[in-house]
């Protein structure tokens, strides 16, 4: 029997995201024979709705007033009343699935698998995925039992999201199944977005960044990387955990929890290469990592690869540059 | 505010070169230092500061075998009242929703305000925290990367989402929050405070003293197995400079100056 498989869709604004195709691809990874629906919860999504009929066959659409702003209590109750038994849910890995997709799991009463990056087939009420532990340095096959259902939730770029042809689908309206009983939820009520403090620098104009990791070791370290950032005409950007120490500002912080850049040369010093910080890199820019760490996942994705220790290595680079450029 | 944290003792991957065994069965660890996974550790200095400031108490839980004791030990010299182990052969080969089964046995022995996790640990999965306040039937919010209390009913909160934004909701008492790192600044540990709670005893506690039936948990009842561990690989990898350290930064040097990475 072919599986049934859901997948949420995330949009804003009236645009539906980017994962939206990739969920598309990844299902046809998961079960080439699979029916697929997609499913949009907001507050007037008609076209949202419409857009997506061209990619999927049905699209269920959940409208209402107070969805204007996806709170993850109340579209977990409104999911977990819609979809089937041993329906298959597919949702992106982000700061929304996250918050969703655990306990949606136990409410469904189905299996949960976290931050997929690839499948690998079906066979009987097995699928094999493949996810990723230890920041992205290794990875591992699973094996789940999906005969109860399954909440999956899939890395943003994992899965190449494929040109289809025009699925001609329909729009199904579930708003009053899906609310039947009444709007679930209220324990949590959404205040307000605080917006990203600006900084000093706009690291997204950059076209050159020196971008340092957490191989920095100590905050004083880091007038290295000022130094060669000063040395090259760029700026200094950075990772997550420099942030986390305070050593630099929130809005130097490249990732998908920070900002997004697209400089023409990145160097990526102490930086491991989370798929959170690779996120946030766009445009192809010429990339150099500097790691001692010859397995960090960095190098996978990386233009040049340096293996030596920073700390070593980014003063003789400064004055190298200084002395011959 | 009674407060529960729950910890989980971690290889430090960090800056560290991680390779798979000859058989794939398993990372080779054999190196590797193990600590408080980080996240949890942001977790309980969240939980200290808030006791600090409202009274109430910190307790920390971890699901592991008796080396867990250590990180427990190590949570409660930062200022954790209280450390419990949980652990039992039927624990072993959990999957998210085993761990977050003998969690909850373990959270309705008392009565506690306020539940903690880290966001994630070391394989990433990020679960425990939603399934734990699921089954609890809790409200939950992740990624959490501010806590403000509000009155002795609900807490105002700050998750972290795309663009370096913050999302403010506000969230009834008793509830389960995963603590996202940055969020403050975990005091440092040093040796004499671990001294200091070397002889506190810790409470283990095991299926039967839970009532947790040995089939709900462990690897019979998981629904996801890993099978092994292989070493990705994602792209054509980078080009590796060769050659002396002198001759490695002259090369990129050079390479930075033709792709217009020197102004």
């Amino acid at each position: 029997m072919a599986l049934q498989i859901y997948a949420y869709i995330l949009h804003k604004d009236g645009a539906v995201d980017d994962t939206a195709l990739e969920m598309v691809a990844a299902a046809g990874k998961l079960d080439p024979a699979a029916s697929l629906t997609a499913i949009v919860a907001g507050s007037k999504i008609d076209s949202v709705c419409k857009s997506l009929t061209a990619s999927f066959k049905e699209v269920w659409k959940i409208d209402n007033d107070a969805l204007s702003y996806p709170n993850s209590e109340v579209i977990r109750g409104l999911l977990s009343r819609i979809i089937p038994k041993d329906g298959i849910m597919l949702i992106a890995h982000d700061h929304f699935g996250m918050d969703l997709a655990p306990g949606l799991s136990v409410k469904l009463d189905g299996t949960y698998l976290p931050d997929t990056v690839d499948f690998e087939g079906v066979e009987g009420n097995k699928l094999k995925a493949v996810r990723q532990e230890f920041g992205g340095q290794v990875s591992t096959h699973v094996m789940c039992d999906i005969s109860g259902g399954a909440v999956i939730t899939i890395r943003a770029g994992a899965f190449r999201a494929a040109e289809v042809p025009n699925a001609g689908g329909a729009v199904v309206d579930k708003t009053a199944d899906a609310l039947a009983g009444g709007l679930p939820g209220g324990t949590r009520r959404f205040v307000e977005i605080v917006a990203a403090e600006v900084g000093d620098v706009d690291i997204t104009k950059s076209e050159i960044l020196v971008s340092v990791g957490r191989g920095i070791g100590e905050q004083e370290n880091i007038e290295i990387i000022k130094e060669l950032a000063k040395a090259v005409g760029g700026d200094v950007s950075c990772s997550r955990p420099i942030v986390d120490a305070k050593w630099l500002e929130k809005s130097r912080q490249v990732g998908t929890s920070g900002q997004t850049v697209k400089p023409k040369v990145y160097m990526a010093l102490g930086i491991s290469g989370s798929f959170q910080h690779l996120g946030g890199i766009k445009g192809s820019p010429f990339m150099v990592a500097v790691n001692k760490n010859p397995k960090a996942p960095i190098l996978q994705v990386a233009d040049i690869g340096v293996i030596e220790d920073m700390l070593e290595f980014v003063p003789m680079l400064t004055e190298k540059i200084n002395e011959l450029k | 505010m009674e407060i529960l944290v729950c910890v989980k003792r971690v290889p430090d991957t960090a800056e560290n070169e991680i390779s798979v065994n000859s058989s794939g069965s398993d990372i080779e660890r054999g190196d590797l230092v193990y600590s408080v996974n980080e996240w949890d550790n942001y977790a309980v200095e969240e939980a200290i500061q808030i006791r600090d400031k409202v009274g109430g108490s910190v307790t920390v839980v971890s699901v592991g075998d008796a080396d867990s004791e250590e990180v427990l030990r190590r949570e409660m010299a930062m200022g954790a009242d209280k450390g419990i182990l949980l652990s039992d052969s039927a624990f072993d080969g959990s999957d998210g929703k085993g761990l977050a089964t003998v969690l909850k046995a373990e959270i309705e022995k008392g009565k506690y305000d306020l539940i903690l996790t880290g966001t994630q640990a070391d394989d990433g999965a990020g679960q425990v925290g939603g399934m734990l306040a699921a089954m609890l039937n809790l409200p939950y919010a992740s990624l959490v990367n501010r806590v403000e209390v509000l009155d002795g009913k609900k807490i105002k909160i700050g998750r972290e989402i795309a663009g370096g934004n913050q999302e403010i909701n506000e969230i009834d008492l008793p509830c389960v929050l995963s603590i996202q790192t940055g969020i403050n600044e975990p005091r440092y540990v040093g040796i004499r405070g671990i001294r200091k709670v070397a002889s506190v005893e810790i409470p283990v506690h095991g299926a039967s003293a839970l009532g947790v039936s040995p089939d709900s948990v462990g690897k019979n009842a998981a629904k996801v197995s890993r099978i092994d561990y292989f070493v990705p690989s994602l792209g054509k990898g980078a080009e590796l400079l060769e050659g002396s350290i002198e001759e490695k930064v002259e090369k990129l040097f050079e390479l930075l100056k033709s792709k217009g990475g020197i102004k």
